[in-house]
């Protein structure tokens, strides 16, 4: 099968840290890779460099066959890659509606604001927030911005879709809800890459696993190969939870 | 909800009726003067409310429209062509200036653009044999009657000038340009990553802004058949548009051109009277605006009427709670 | 040897530059606000010189800090009472804030004291310190070394006293510097009264060299800037070396150009320096 994503070498320095060190993975198309790994192991700072937040120190990228190393990221939005933000981002003074109509406009492929809307009401329905289409974005809760967060990325109508700890912070019902909403959007055909550090969701909702620490790739496989990985164990999980998670596997 | 700004467009059109019929030279000179800071704050709206970049480059706009307009009409060129090719030219040079310094945020954009007027104003200072230097420039007088005429004329030209900065601003805000702008205004990074090509909106909106200050200058430059540099790239040039968008409401359509009106009106009320320190009273003006805008007086009474105000007044396609 | 000669005007200036920016420095980086107030606080200083030496035959060199004090009053007493109010506000708040105190302040100058230029005169004249083939005034001399040891005070100020650090701390994180104990809103008035005791500082220095008007104000307040952006903000010898980097570049300037577009070359090279590196030639951010 031909990779949708494909990283070469991709390394990140800020100052004197080296954040991600020579990177090589690439992915398929309909996958649900997550990416785990302790705090600081360089997760976000990948999705940074791939969606052109940040420029990389060095590597290469290629997205369905051409390369976007160096693209800006409003470029590299237009080509299909969206990403969702750990500390959610959204238009604080813009209704709801309209934070999504915006990515509907400028990404998304609708030509008027008027059309924007209305492709934006659907991905509120489909998210579960019409109810609250009209109020400012910085009036919602949490769970409700992150919600957002997700329908403005499905405006932009992404064929890969980066979702950046979605689940920091909300109950196990909204966790719940979240993931079924991702299972939906993974059906309909995107790529998603998941960021996560519940161990849970990544086992129960990915068919493949990185395992990224201090900025190296340390593991990629399934599930039950990367929870039984010794380098995984020893960095991340310890050995209490492998053996679970193994039992629980079988 | 009854926005004050919709009241705005028949109030002005009534008021024009009445100017054209009263004809008395001394209004007409003050109205046209309402009319080109109604269209410099206008400008100003574009890329400092729209978009949230603190422009100062206000005086420099206006007075390269001034000189490229007076050049050209002291090497014989009509009027008409003069002004559409002054502006053009600054919208061009807004266009460049913007490619080097937009991608400057908040303090050094702010002064970045600021410094460019004094630049401009030493080069005018220097460049004698093309706009006459420190001595100034003369502009060819133009044939046009009797002074009443004249008057008259200056403030038709003024207030198409007015009129299309107005029509301006309020298809820019209705478009796609005008949500790139208040995207990047409320977050420039969430802007980025859905596709908002922030550069180039952006840049257009400075070159826009460009357009109509330069417009402006050209027809002062005729106005007052003679300029200079420290004249029209004086800093409170830049400075006044702010303060009228700021008392008018910064980010809407008509909020800067409401804020011009009130200003010259409380200026010509006011502080003609007091001739000597009126630079300082509009120091003082300036600093109990900033405060009450930030919400800094505490009386209750301020307070609430800053609320009401700011619901009426508040910027174009946002949301208040 | 001309080059020479001029290099070492230039660099007679330096400290004085640099105390001229410390204090729009240290605003800028402490309380991140464009104090465009500056230029008109270190005009104000070189009138309380100019007074003080006129009736009571002070010397310009001793009143620079008392001249400062004074001025530091008037700093703290601004920051405390009008402009904490606009702090947390968007960029275009504090610049017209400080833009309409500007303005106040210079009509106020204007007012009281006209706008003809006014100069301190030696007596007898403090001459010119002959080194071989080159000369030296003797004004700017003590004007860069009184500057220079006024900047190192700060400098030490901000290292080794609780107040510095508290400084530094309110800088670098607000809220927990509050919750350690720190005094907000007073350090950062004491911030804001030290930058205004510099400007006041090198009003009076400035006194001794050069003939003073309110409408000077923009001149130095231009100076400042490049000088910040030269140097990389937020740094003491970023100041120095920005001072000392101006002074060399406007002596050149001035040969080549003629005095009047100092300024001028001054901010095309501010432009410059915004749109290709605006952290400055040592490239520091917070506060050191």
């Amino acid at each position: 099968m031909n990779a949708l994503l494909e990283l070469k070498g991709v390394t990140q320095r800020f100052g004197g840290i080296t954040a991600l060190q020579q990177l090589d993975f690439s992915l398929g198309q309909g996958e649900i890779v997550g990416v785990i790994g302790p705090n600081g192991a360089g997760k976000t700072t990948l999705v940074n460099a791939v969606t052109g937040v940040t420029r990389m120190s060095a590597g290469e990228v290629w997205f369905e066959g051409r390369s976007i190393t160096g693209l800006r990221s409003d470029q590299i939005a237009r080509l299909g890659i969206a990403r969702t933000f750990q500390i959610v981002q959204p238009f604080p003074r813009m209704s709801v509606l309209d934070n999504v109509a915006a990515a509907a406009l400028f990404a998304g492929g609708s030509r008027t604001p008027d059309a924007a809307r209305e492709q934006a009401r659907e991905h509120l329905r489909f998210c579960g927030l019409d109810a609250q289409a009209d109020k400012p974005a910085a009036a919602l809760t949490l769970a409700g911005r992150k919600r957002l967060e997700l329908a403005k990325s499905l405006a932009l109508k992404p064929r890969l879709l980066f979702l950046d700890e979605v689940n920091a912070g909300l109950n196990p019902a909204e966790v719940e809800h979240a993931l079924s909403l991702i299972q939906q959007i993974a059906a309909s055909g995107v790529t998603i890459v998941l960021i996560e550090h519940l161990m849970k969701v990544v086992v129960n909702s990915c068919t493949r696993v990185m395992v990224l620490h201090q900025g190296q790739l340390i593991a990629n496989g399934t599930p039950q190969e990367v929870v039984a990985n010794e380098k995984v164990i020893e960095a991340y999980l310890g050995q209490r939870y492998a053996r679970r998670a193994q039992e629980a596997a079988t | 909800m009854m926005k004050v700004r919709n009241f705005v467009i028949p109030a002005v059109l009534a008021l024009l009726g009445l100017l054209a019929w009263q004809a008395d030279n001394y209004v007409l000179r003050l109205s046209t003067t309402v009319c080109m800071y109604a269209a410099l704050a206008t400008s100003w709206n574009l890329i400092g409310g729209y978009a949230g970049y603190p422009s100062f480059a206000t005086a420099a706009f206006f007075g390269l429209g001034a000189y490229v307009a007076g050049v050209l009409q002291t090497h014989g060129l009509a009027f008409g062509w003069a002004w559409t090719a002054a502006a053009f030219l600054v919208a061009l040079f807004a266009g460049l200036l913007g490619r080097a310094i937009l991608h400057l945020r908040g303090h050094y954009f702010a002064i970045a653009s600021l410094v460019v007027a004094d630049v401009l104003r030493e080069v005018s200072n220097s460049w004698t044999s093309l706009t006459g230097g420190g001595m100034g420039l003369n502009l060819p007088l133009l044939k046009l009657g009797n002074v009443n005429q004249q008057a008259l004329f200056y403030f038709a030209a003024m207030l198409v000038v007015a009129v299309l900065a107005l029509l301006l601003s309020w298809h820019v805000n209705r478009s796609r340009l005008g949500w790139a702008l208040r995207c990047i205004e409320q977050n420039e990074d969430a802007a980025l990553v859905i596709g908002v090509d922030a550069r180039r909106a952006k840049v257009t909106a400075f070159a826009l802004s460009g357009w109509i200050a330069g417009a402006a200058g050209a027809v002062y430059a005729s106005w007052v058949t003679y300029i200079d540099p420290t004249d029209v790239f004086d800093t409170l040039l830049s400075v006044k548009p702010i303060i009228m968008a700021l008392l008018g409401g910064v980010g809407t359509v008509t909020g800067p051109v409401i804020g011009a009106v009130v200003y010259l009106g409380l200026e010509e009320l006011l502080w003609r009277n007091v001739l000597e320190f009126h630079a300082g009273l509009l120091g003082i003006l300036v600093v109990l605006l900033v405060l009450f805008l930030s919400g800094g007086l505490h009386d209750a009474r301020l307070q609430r009427a800053y609320v009401w105000l700011r619901s009426r007044l508040g910027r174009q396609g946002e949301v208040n709670a | 040897m001309i080059y020479l000669q001029v290099l070492l005007s230039g660099l007679a200036l330096g400290g004085l530059y640099a105390c001229i920016a410390a204090g729009f420095s240290l605003i800028w980086g402490v309380l991140n606000i464009v104090n465009i107030l500056h230029g008109s606080l270190i005009i104000l200083g070189a009138y309380l010189a100019y007074f003080a030496h006129q009736f009571y035959g002070i010397n310009p060199f001793v009143f620079a800090p008392f001249g400062g004090l004074l001025l530091f009053v008037l700093g703290y007493v601004l920051q405390r009472t009008l402009i904490k109010r606009v702090m947390g506000e968007a960029v275009l708040m504090t610049l017209t804030l400080t833009f309409g105190l500007n303005l106040l302040l210079d009509n106020l100058m204007l007012k009281f004291f006209r706008a003809d230029f006014r100069k301190i005169t030696f007596d007898p004249p403090l001459g010119i310190l002959d080194l071989g083939p080159l000369g030296v005034p003797v004004d700017r001399l003590l004007a860069t070394g009184v500057g220079l040891l006024i900047v190192g005070v700060l400098w030490l100020l901000l290292r080794t006293t609780q107040f510095g650090r508290a400084i530094v701390a309110v800088r670098m994180d607000r809220q927990t510097a509050a919750l350690m104990g720190v005094r907000v809103d007073h350090t950062y008035a004491l911030a804001f009264g030290l930058g205004a005791f510099m400007a006041g500082a090198s009003g009076a220095l400035l006194a001794a060299i050069f003939p003073i008007s309110p409408v000077a104000s923009g001149a130095y307040l231009g100076k400042a800037f490049v000088i910040c952006v030269l140097g990389g903000l937020g740094s003491v010898p970023g100041v120095v070396l920005g001072g000392f980097a101006l002074g060399i570049i406007e002596s050149f300037g001035t040969l080549a150009f003629g005095p009047e577009h100092a300024l001028t070359l001054s901010f095309l090279l501010l432009i410059g320096l915004l749109m290709f590196r605006p952290s400055g030639l040592l490239g520091r951010r917070g506060f050191q």
